[in-house]
């Protein structure tokens, strides 16, 4: 059983070998070898779900160490797997999304050249995602980590003749270096601290280590969980990474890669369960993402921009819970695992619109679409009512009880990130409700493409509707399944602890509360884009509106603050080195080369002038003898 | 009189031996000079033999000339040599290490 | 070394229990001839000079060897010193002749008054240590000596010091292959003919004519006498360039001059009174 494990992530692995190494030969057959390795390891995964479901509760985790990695001396670092209740829902969730969007990409890419390279990379990410929520320690996790990131790189500038698609590729692989920068001072704080990276040791002796160290590597693993799960201040390449074929955006950028920092700050809980300023850290930057995410994704015309500012904002929601402590990670989990659902079924969707649309991205140039293509519109319109939080659709269940449990934080701040979740949801039901108008419904607005060729609308093929289709049952049923007798609760506990927070506002109110801002944002949106024609071009719009077309202004802020203050310290730098370091290295260089100079005047290749000095210390050693002698 | 005197001699001696390797420039006088140098010690030496009542300050000094001796033969074969090559007796001339 | 002399034998004696006056004025005497023998050595011009003053120092140390009961070293210091290592000095003298070297003029800065400053410090230090020594007391060499001097180094040569006594042995041999390794020369190409050695006088253009010969009007035919040009004055060419770095020429231009003008004077003196004869009667005739 614990031998599964590595299987997990050696046959996604083994997958990208085949794919990478085995040239042109494997062209034609490299997209269903892909999808077979990768619905190996969910059938790895199904196998290892059953045998954790036969244990008792208390009694599901699963341990293996494959070989011993790094021994050397006091240092131990193993490649070891540990596979508990959190592990195995993130695992189910790559291998089951990742599987679906194998197939979906079957159809999506058939008509690339470079399709089999195409799969390799996926295969990648998908072997690299599982290696980082099955590792043991965190070096493993590091290992993982960065390995999902060299994935997105690849996978964002797969198109790389498009200049685009080349720096939006760098873009993330940069911005993600400076979250990984701070996963690995969290690292050696920790090897400092503890003496260890394993998980068990170190979260069990989270509190024995100081609070102002358990801050500093808390707001260390935030740093990262930002990098990667694109949260303010590092989020500006999640926007950028739209470049990348669709199906990456729906599974690396919507439905797993991204939460990866969500499963580092809850897999670390107990440090910061221990460490109340980075949980406060934390909070803050889920609301105050949660709520950027979602202005951006309000004026973006491009749809799948416009999905990627609502997958920032729904990652905010998760950060938010999983920074409320005991009280919260459960249901940032939970919302994880619905959010992965009904957004790759919302990024399918796009992506399938994309298809029929010859690859137009603008919604203002959409229109009508329901009636041309029938499967696509139901599943992302169920898709939409989960994620705006519809009742009885998963996102009602997920999302409510982080509004719940933010208000359950108490106090000023109880309220304050209550009210931010709440208004992120009356928001979120705005822009959903708009992307989905503008799609689907109002008269076509269809434009040539640059070749003169109106847009034919058609279904997409059966590889493509068929994920769309498990993901939208996934969307509607995942919320209300999950809770169900609290069924979710129980199975993640053991790992996560709960604790039932005591809200200022009872659960029926908040309730009510989400209903009603539900309606308010769709009321506006509908008012917005139902009632009168939508024009092509966008207006001019608002002062706010411009900048959440620029993405609220983040690359100018980047820019700004970042590379023109980069430069103006590399400048000064470089002044320093020119003057201070060059000054010292050449001063002691030239008052070496003068006092030689006049040194060299004693080497006058005379050998009466030697004699001499030969002899003065002949009498300098006689007076030093006498002087001995008298003393 | 006391020996000690012999002493004092022998060091006034090795003195001006090493005052002439100083100032003078012809090789063969500073060879001199080193030898006059090398009797003052052997005088030293023999004047200790008699001072400690034993003969081991002799054959030190018996040595020395056998020493004295052998320098002589090869430095002055080199001498010889320089001149030949150089047509100069002088130690200045012969500034291969100058810079 | 069949010991001494009879003044020898009773220097030792002496030796052997306490000065006696007659070795202290002996010791005054011939230290003044050391020293001023050693400074002879040093400061004179001439290399030759220096090994005369050189060699009559090492006379008088080996004296002082006699007076300190070191007979066999005495006679060693005159035989082997005096006699064998001076006179290879005197004949790489004359191989060497004499070059600018041999100027006492100090050609490199303050070399003069370091060495002065040095060989001071030195020889005052070296004076101090001897009498922070105050060697009050002795043991004479007499019981050493009783043996027989020779007998007693013999003995100590071939038992306490043979192996340094075997190395030497050693040394010695090596010094003369060395000396011989050093100043034996192949011949590595083939000696010029004559014709050759014309011809390239001819390239190098310097002196094409054989040297003129020293002396002039066969008078003067010695070779430190420098031939004279038309106009009198000499030629350096003609006598040796040792002889001349040594200032060993004899200049006697002024001198021939001399008598020239002195033989002008006469023959002019007779013609005079032929012509003051010959004047008279022309004054007459007038």
């Amino acid at each position: 059983m614990e031998n599964l494990i590595g299987l997990l992530v050696v046959a996604p692995l083994l997958g990208a070998a085949v794919l990478l190494c085995g040239g042109r030969r494997l062209d034609r057959g490299g997209p269903w070898i892909g999808t077979l390795f990768a619905a190996a390891s969910l059938a790895i995964a199904a196998v290892l779900f059953a045998g954790l479901l036969g244990r008792d509760a208390d009694d599901r985790t699963l341990d293996a160490t494959a070989f011993s990695w790094v021994p050397v001396g006091g240092f131990r670092a193993d490649v070891g797997f540990h596979l508990d209740q959190l592990s195995m829902t993130f695992v189910l969730l790559i291998t089951g999304v990742g599987t679906l969007i194998h197939l979906y990409s079957v159809g999506y890419m058939a008509h690339d050249e470079r399709r089999r390279r195409f799969f390799g990379y996926l295969n990648l990410f998908l072997a690299a995602m599982l290696l980082l929520v099955v590792a043991d320690n965190y070096l493993l996790l590091y290992v993982g980590w960065e390995g999902v990131g060299l994935a997105s790189y690849l996978l964002i500038g797969f198109w790389q003749h498009k200049p685009s698609a080349a720096t939006a590729a760098k873009k993330a692989f940069i911005v993600n270096r400076v979250g990984d920068m701070g996963l690995s001072i969290a690292i050696m704080l920790m090897f400092t601290t503890f003496g260890t990276f394993a998980f068990g040791p170190v979260l069990e002796r989270a509190t024995e280590a100081g609070e102002g160290k358990l801050t500093a590597v808390g707001l260390m693993l935030l740093l990262a969980a930002c990098g990667k799960s694109a949260q303010v201040p590092l989020q500006s390449w999640l926007g950028d990474a739209m470049e990348g074929p669709t199906p990456v955006s729906a599974l690396i950028h919507a439905a797993t890669m991204v939460t990866a920092g969500v499963y580092l700050i809850t897999r670390s809980g107990a440090i910061f369960n221990a460490a109340p300023d980075a949980q406060t850290a934390v909070v803050t930057v889920g609301a105050v993402t949660l709520l950027f995410g979602a202005i951006v994704g309000c004026a973006k015309d491009d749809i799948k921009k416009a999905l990627a500012g609502s997958t920032m904002s729904q990652i905010g929601y998760m950060i938010l819970a999983a920074g409320l402590g005991p009280i919260g990670y459960v249901f940032a989990i939970m919302h994880l695992v619905t959010h992965g659902f009904f957004k790759a079924g919302l990024f399918l969707g796009a992506g399938s619109v994309m298809h029929g649309m010859n690859d137009e991205v603008d919604m203002r140039r959409y229109g009508g679409l329901r009636k041309y293509m029938p499967v696509t519109f139901v599943t992302f319109g169920l898709g939409y009512l989960a994620i705006i939080g519809f009742p009885g659709l998963s996102g009602f269940f997920s999302k409510d009880k982080i509004i719940e449990a933010a208000f359950a934080k108490g106090g000023t701040e109880g309220w304050i990130l209550g009210g931010a979740a709440l208004l992120g949801a009356a928001i979120t039901a705005y822009y959903m409700t708009r992307v989905m108008l503008l799609t689907f419904f109002g008269e076509k607005r269809w434009q040539p493409d640059e070749r003169g060729e109106l847009p034919h609308p058609h279904e997409s093929p059966r590889t493509m509707t068929i994920p769309m289709i498990v993901l939208a049952v996934g969307s509607v049923f995942a919320g209300g399944l999950f809770s169900i007798n609290d069924v979710f609760l129980k199975w993640l506990e053991p790992v996560t602890g709960h604790a039932e927070g005591h809200s200022p506002v009872s659960a029926l109110t908040v309730t009510a509360a989400t209903m009603v801002v539900l309606v308010i944002g769709v009321a506006i949106a509908w008012a917005q884009y139902g009632r009168r024609p939508v024009p092509v071009t966008a207006p001019r719009g608002s002062l706010l509106t411009r900048a959440a077309r620029r993405d609220l202004l983040q690359d100018d802020f980047n820019h700004v603050v970042l590379v023109r203050g980069g430069e103006h310290l590399t400048r000064s730098l470089v002044y320093v080195d020119h003057s201070l370091v060059d000054g010292v290295v050449n001063g002691t260089a030239a008052s070496v080369g003068g006092l030689s100079g006049r040194m060299r005047k004693l080497q006058n290749g005379y050998a009466r002038s030697y004699a001499v000095s030969m002899f003065g210390g002949a009498a300098v050693l006689i007076a030093a003898t006498l002087l001995m002698r008298a003393v | 009189m006391n020996p000690v005197n012999y002493l004092y001699l022998a060091a006034l001696l090795f003195t001006i031996g090493a005052a002439g390797v100083l100032i003078r420039r012809n090789a063969i006088v500073i060879f001199m000079c080193v030898e006059l140098m090398l009797n003052a010690c052997n005088l030293a030496f023999v004047t200790f033999s008699r001072l400690h009542g034993n003969l081991d300050g002799q054959i030190i000094a018996f040595f020395t000339m056998v020493v004295a001796a052998a320098e002589v033969v090869v430095g002055l074969a080199i001498i010889v040599t320089i001149f030949r090559s150089r047509h100069s007796a002088s130690v200045d001339d012969a500034g291969l290490l100058k810079l | 070394m069949n010991a001494s002399s009879p003044v020898v034998s009773s220097l030792a004696a002496s030796a052997a229990s306490t000065t006696s006056t007659g070795e202290a004025v002996q010791f005054w005497i011939l230290a003044v001839v050391a020293v001023l023998g050693a400074l002879g050595a040093v400061f004179m011009r001439q290399a030759v000079h220096s090994a005369l003053s050189l060699a009559g120092t090492m006379i008088v140390l080996a004296v002082f060897y006699l007076a300190n009961g070191a007979y066999f070293l005495g006679v060693v210091q005159i035989v082997v010193y005096t006699g064998a290592i001076m006179m290879l000095f005197l004949f790489v003298v004359m191989l060497v002749g004499v070059t600018a070297a041999d100027s006492l003029k100090e050609t490199i800065k303050g070399q003069r008054w370091l060495a002065a400053l040095c060989v001071l410090g030195f020889g005052t230090l070296l004076m101090a240590g001897i009498a922070n020594a105050s060697l009050k007391e002795w043991n004479g060499i007499g019981r050493a000596n009783a043996g027989g001097n020779v007998e007693g180094l013999a003995a100590l040569l071939f038992t306490k010091y043979v192996f340094a006594f075997e190395i030497t042995g050693a040394l010695l041999i090596t010094a003369a292959v060395g000396a011989m390794v050093l100043t034996h020369r192949e011949r590595t190409e083939r000696a010029a003919t004559q014709r050759e050695l014309a011809e390239r006088r001819i390239r190098e253009g310097k002196q094409i004519t054989p040297l003129p010969a020293p002396g002039v009007y066969a008078r003067h035919n010695a070779v430190d006498i420098p031939g004279l040009l038309p106009d009198g004055t000499t030629s350096d060419l003609t006598v040796s360039p040792t002889l001349r770095a040594r200032g060993q020429v004899r200049d006697v231009s002024g001198e021939a001059l001399d008598d020239l003008a002195a033989l002008e004077q006469r023959s002019g003196d007779w013609q005079e009174r032929g012509r003051s004869e010959d004047a008279g009667a022309k004054g007459a005739g007038k």
